[in-house]
C-alpha cells in the first residue's frame, strides 16, 4: 500500500484524526460554560429549583466533554514537535507566544475553577460558585479566542518579517488583529452557541420521546430551540462576510468552495457538481444562473475567480484539493438550512405557552439526529476551511510539506491506528454515557415510568438495559 | 530591549529554562501524586476506590496543565530543541498520551457510567496511570542517555521507567497518608514504605548508572570542585529518605496533624533528585547536542512570553492555592449538588 509509506500523508490523516476528535469537545464547552452560566443566573434571579436540576443535568455533560476535550487538547500540543517540527522551527516566534497565551490566560483558569465548579458547590458560598462558573465560561473562551488568532494567522499571515527562513514579529497587534481573525472567531462563536443549543434540545427531545414530561427538560428543550432560532441568522450572516473575506485573501480556497474553474462573471451557485481536478472541470453540474456571482460579489455580472489561475507555468497546481473543499462546504451550508428550519419551526410551533405539545412527535423524533448538526456543520466548516488551505499550511510562507518531521513511516502508522482505536471508543463511550445520563434523568423525573427498577440496583452481571419497555 | 536584561539572547534563555524548570518540577509533584493513587487504586476494595479518586478529583485536571505548560515552553522558547527531543521520543510519547487520555477519562466515565460497567473504568484508570508513569520514566532515562537508539540506552529507560513509576506510587500513597483515614489510611502507609523501597533501589540505581553512561555527567560529577558542590544533594537524599522511613514506620500511632509529614519529605526528595538532573545538563537542553542558547526563539518573543508569564504566573498560584485550600483536609465523596 502507497499510502502505508508515506509519512507525509499518514502524518496529515493523523493531524486531521486527532483535531477532528479534539474540535468535538471543545465546541460543546465553549458555550455550554455560558449556558450553565444562565441556568446558574436564572436560579439565582428565580429561586426556581428546576434551573438547578438542569445545572446538575448539564454539568456532569459539560465535566465528561470537558475531560474529552482536555486529553485531546494535550495531545495536539505533542503533535506539533513530534510530526511537524518544521511549523515551530519556522514560525515558532509567532506561534509560541500565542500557545503559550492560551496555556497561561486559559488553561490553568479553567482547569483549578472546573474543580470549584463541579465539587464546590457545598463547600464555597453560592456566589463564589456562580464565579467559579463563570471564571470557567471565560476560560474555555479565551482557549478558543488564542487559538483561533492562531489558526487565522496561518490563512491570512501579517505582522512579521522572514529574516533567514524564519518569521520574526514586527507588530503583535498586526499578528493578533490579522485580517480573517474577526471574522472566524465570530464563526466559531456562533458554531458552538449553534452545537449547543441542538444539544440541549436533542437530548431533551430523547428525554421527552422515552416517557419524562418533567419542567427541567422543558426548560432545556426551549432553551434550546430559542438559542438555535436566535443563533443560525446570525451564523449565516457571519459566515457570508467570513466568506467575503476569504475571496479578498485567499481567493483559491472560495475558487474551490464554489467549484468554479475559469475566472468569469455570471458564475452559477453550484447545487450538485461532481469536481474532476484530471479533467479540469465538473460533471453532473446543477446551479443556479450567477448565484455565486450574486453572494461573492452582489451582483449577477460579478467576476469570481476560478481555479485554473492558480497552476503554474509548469503545471505545478497551486490550489487545493476540489472536491472535498466543494463538498465540505455544501454539507455544512446544508446542515446550517436544516437547522434554520428545524429551531423556527419549534419555536413557532410553541409559541403562546403550547409548549413540546404543541410539536408533533415526528419532528420531536428529528430533533434527536439534530443534536449532531452542530458537529457535523462544525466539522465540516473547518475541512472546508483547512483543506481549502492547501497546499499552504501558513498562507504564502510555509507549505505543509516543508514542515514535516523526519520520522518512521511505521512509527506513524502504528500510532495513527492506536489514536484512532482509542478515538473510537472513547466516542462510542461518550455518547452511551450521554444516553444513559438522560435516560436516568427521565426516570427520576417520571413518577409513573414504564420501567422504575432504577439502574443501581441491577445485578451486575445483567447486560445493561435501562430503555422501558425493551 | 529592556537594559536590565543584560544580553538578552543569554539571559532570556537563562530565565525560560528556569521556568520550565520549575513547570517540569511542580509536574511530577503534583501530577506524580495524582497518577501514583491511580497506580495504587488496585489494592484498594471498591469503596477506597472511590475515595481515593475522590482525594484527587478537583485537582488532576489542573495538575496536568502543568505539563502542558512545560511542554508549551519548550515549544515556545526552544522550538528547535522541542521538534528533536519529541520526533526522537516519538512512541513513548505516544504511549505517554494515550495513558493520559484514559486516565482522563476514566475519571469522568468510572463515575457516570452504570454500574456493571465501572469495573471497566477503574481498570482504564489504573492502566492509563501505569502507561503514563512508565513512558515519562522510559523518557526521562533516553533523554539522560542523550536520545540515541542503542541497547544501553533502551536497557537504562526501561530501568528508570520502573524507577520513577516507583516515585510516583510512592508519593501518591504519601498523598493519600493526608488526604484519608481509617483502614485506608493504614493501608497506604504500608503501600508508601512498599514502594518507598522501589524508589531507593530506582534511585540508587539510576544514581550509580548516570555517570557511567554519560561522560560529561561523570565529569561533571567527579572533578574537583564540582564534586564538592554537588555533594550536599546525594547526602540531603540520603538524610531525607531515613527520615522518611523513620517516619512511616510510627505513622500509624503519630498523631493525625503530622499526617502531611510523608508528603512534605516525599515533595523534597523530588525536589533534590530533580535539582540533580538540572545540575548534570544545564545548559543542554538536548543532551550534548544543543544548549538552551542555540535553541532558543528569537529574544522579542521570548520577552512578550515572559511579561505574560510573570504577570499571570502569580494569579494561577494564588488560585491553585485556593483550590487546594477549599478542598482541604481529609476527601469527601465526589458530589456535584
Amino acid at each position: 500500500m502507497e499510502l502505508a509509506s508515506d509519512p507525509f500523508m499518514l502524518s496529515r490523516i493523523q493531524f486531521a484524526a486527532n483535531i477532528t476528535f479534539h474540535i468535538l469537545f471543545p465546541t460543546i464547552t465553549i458555550a455550554l460554560g455560558w449556558v450553565l452560566v444562565f441556568f446558574k443566573w436564572r436560579y439565582n434571579r428565580t429561586g426556581d429549583t428546576t434551573w438547578m436540576d438542569a445545572y446538575f443535568f448539564w454539568v456532569k455533560i459539560f465535566a465528561l466533554t470537558f475531560a474529552l476535550g482536555v486529553v485531546s487538547g494535550i495531545t495536539m500540543s505533542f503533535q506539533f514537535g513530534t510530526n511537524w517540527s518544521g511549523f515551530m522551527e519556522r514560525v515558532g516566534n509567532i506561534a509560541g507566544p500565542l500557545l503559550a497565551y492560551e496555556i497561561v490566560t486559559a488553561f490553568f483558569l479553567e482547569a483549578v475553577f472546573l474543580g470549584i465548579m463541579l465539587f464546590g458547590f457545598r463547600r464555597v458560598p453560592g456566589w463564589a460558585h456562580t464565579g467559579a462558573t463563570v471564571l470557567v465560561a471565560v476560560g474555555t473562551t479565551m482557549s478558543a479566542f488564542w487559538i483561533l488568532v492562531l489558526n487565522s494567522w496561518m490563512h491570512t499571515p501579517a505582522g512579521f518579517e522572514m529574516r533567514d527562513g524564519v518569521a520574526h514579529v514586527t507588530s503583535w497587534w498586526e499578528v493578533i488583529f490579522n485580517p480573517s481573525m474577526p471574522y472566524r472567531l465570530v464563526h466559531m462563536l456562533l458554531a458552538s452557541g449553534l452545537t449547543v443549543a441542538f444539544v440541549l434540545a436533542g437530548v431533551s427531545a430523547i428525554r421527552w420521546l422515552i416517557g419524562d414530561r418533567g419542567a427541567e427538560m422543558r426548560k432545556t428543550f426551549r432553551t434550546g430551540t430559542i438559542m438555535g432560532a436566535a443563533l443560525i441568522p446570525l451564523q449565516i450572516y457571519a459566515g457570508d462576510l467570513h466568506g467575503l473575506n476569504t475571496l479578498e485573501h485567499q481567493p483559491a480556497k472560495v475558487a474551490a468552495m464554489e467549484g468554479n474553474w475559469e475566472t468569469r462573471s455570471h458564475v452559477p451557485l453550484l447545487l450538485f457538481a461532481l469536481p474532476d481536478e484530471e479533467a479540469r472541470e465538473n460533471r453532473f453540474e446543477i446551479g443556479i444562473p450567477s448565484g455565486a456571482s450574486l453572494i461573492l460579489e452582489h451582483s449577477a455580472s460579478g467576476v469570481v475567480p476560478g481555479l485554473n489561475d492558480f497552476v503554474a507555468a509548469d503545471g505545478t497546481v497551486e490550489h487545493p484539493p476540489v472536491a472535498p473543499v466543494f463538498w465540505s462546504f455544501r454539507i455544512m451550508v446544508g446542515t446550517g438550512m436544516a437547522m434554520l428550519l428545524m429551531s423556527w419551526a419549534a419555536v413557532f410551533l410553541m409559541r403562546r405557552g403550547r409548549g413540546m405539545e404543541g410539536l408533533p412527535r415526528p419532528m420531536v423524533w428529528a430533533f434527536v439526529p439534530m443534536a449532531f448538526s452542530g458537529w457535523i456543520a462544525t466539522l465540516a466548516g473547518w475541512y472546508t476551511t483547512e483543506i481549502g488551505r492547501q497546499p499552504w499550511l501558513v498562507h504564502g510562507v510555509l507549505t505543509t510539506r516543508e514542515a514535516i518531521s523526519d520520522v518512521p513511516p511505521a512509527f506513524v502508522l502504528s500510532t495513527l491506528l492506536a489514536y484512532l482505536a482509542v478515538y473510537v471508543l472513547l466516542l462510542v463511550a461518550y455518547l452511551g454515557v450521554v444516553l444513559f445520563l438522560a435516560r436516568r434523568a427521565a426516570q427520576a423525573s417520571a413518577p409513573d415510568f414504564p420501567d422504575p427498577a432504577p439502574v443501581k440496583t441491577r445485578p451486575a452481571t445483567s447486560p445493561v438495559q435501562t430503555v422501558p419497555g425493551e | 530591549m529592556p537594559d536590565f536584561l543584560g544580553d538578552p539572547t543569554v539571559t532570556l534563555p537563562v530565565i525560560f529554562a528556569a521556568l520550565m524548570g520549575l513547570s517540569i518540577l511542580i509536574y511530577v509533584v503534583l501530577d506524580g501524586f495524582d497518577l501514583g493513587v491511580g497506580l495504587l487504586t488496585p489494592f484498594g476494595d471498591a469503596p477506597q476506590k472511590d475515595r481515593m479518586v475522590a482525594s484527587i478529583g478537583p485537582f488532576w485536571d489542573a495538575n496536568e496543565t502543568w505539563l502542558v505548560m512545560a511542554v508549551g515552553l519548550l515549544l515556545v522558547a526552544f522550538p528547535v530543541a522541542h521538534g528533536a527531543i519529541l520526533t526522537a521520543l516519538y512512541l513513548p510519547v505516544a504511549v505517554m498520551l494515550i495513558g493520559l487520555i484514559l486516565r482522563g477519562v476514566a475519571f469522568e466515565f468510572r463515575a457516570k457510567v452504570p454500574a456493571p460497567r465501572k469495573p471497566l473504568w477503574n481498570m482504564a484508570f489504573f492502566a492509563g496511570s501505569l502507561m503514563t508513569a512508565l513512558s515519562q520514566g522510559y523518557m526521562l532515562g533516553f533523554y539522560i542517555m542523550g536520545l540515541e537508539h542503542t541497547l544501553a540506552a533502551h536497557l537504562f529507560s526501561v530501568l528508570t521507567g520502573l524507577a520513577l513509576t516507583a516515585g510516583f506510587a510512592f508519593i501518591g500513597a504519601c498523598w493519600l497518608i493526608l488526604k484519608t483515614e481509617g483502614a485506608l489510611q493504614l493501608s497506604s502507609i504500608r503501600w508508601a514504605q512498599r514502594s518507598l523501597v522501589g524508589v531507593v533501589l530506582g534511585l540508587g540505581a539510576v544514581s550509580l548508572a548516570t555517570p557511567l553512561v554519560s561522560q560529561r555527567i561523570w565529569e561533571r560529577w567527579f572533578t574537583v570542585p564540582e564534586f564538592f558542590l554537588l555533594a550536599p544533594l546525594p547526602l540531603m537524599s540520603l538524610a531525607v529518605i531515613v527520615a522518611l522511613w523513620l517516619v512511616l514506620r510510627r505513622m500509624h500511632e503519630m498523631p493525625d496533624t503530622l499526617a502531611w509529614l510523608p508528603f512534605a519529605g516525599a515533595s523534597l526528595l523530588y525536589i533534590l533528585a530533580f535539582t540533580g538532573l538540572a545540575y548534570s545538563f544545564y545548559p543542554f537542553v538536548v543532551p550534548d547536542r544543543m544548549t538552551i542558547y542555540d535553541a532558543a526563539a528569537a529574544p522579542e518573543s521570548l520577552l512578550i512570553i515572559l511579561v505574560g508569564v510573570l504577570v499571570v504566573l502569580p494569579i494561577i498560584a494564588g488560585y491553585s492555592a485556593l483550590a487546594y485550600y477549599i478542598f482541604r483536609g481529609k476527601a469527601e465523596d465526589l458530589r456535584y449538588d
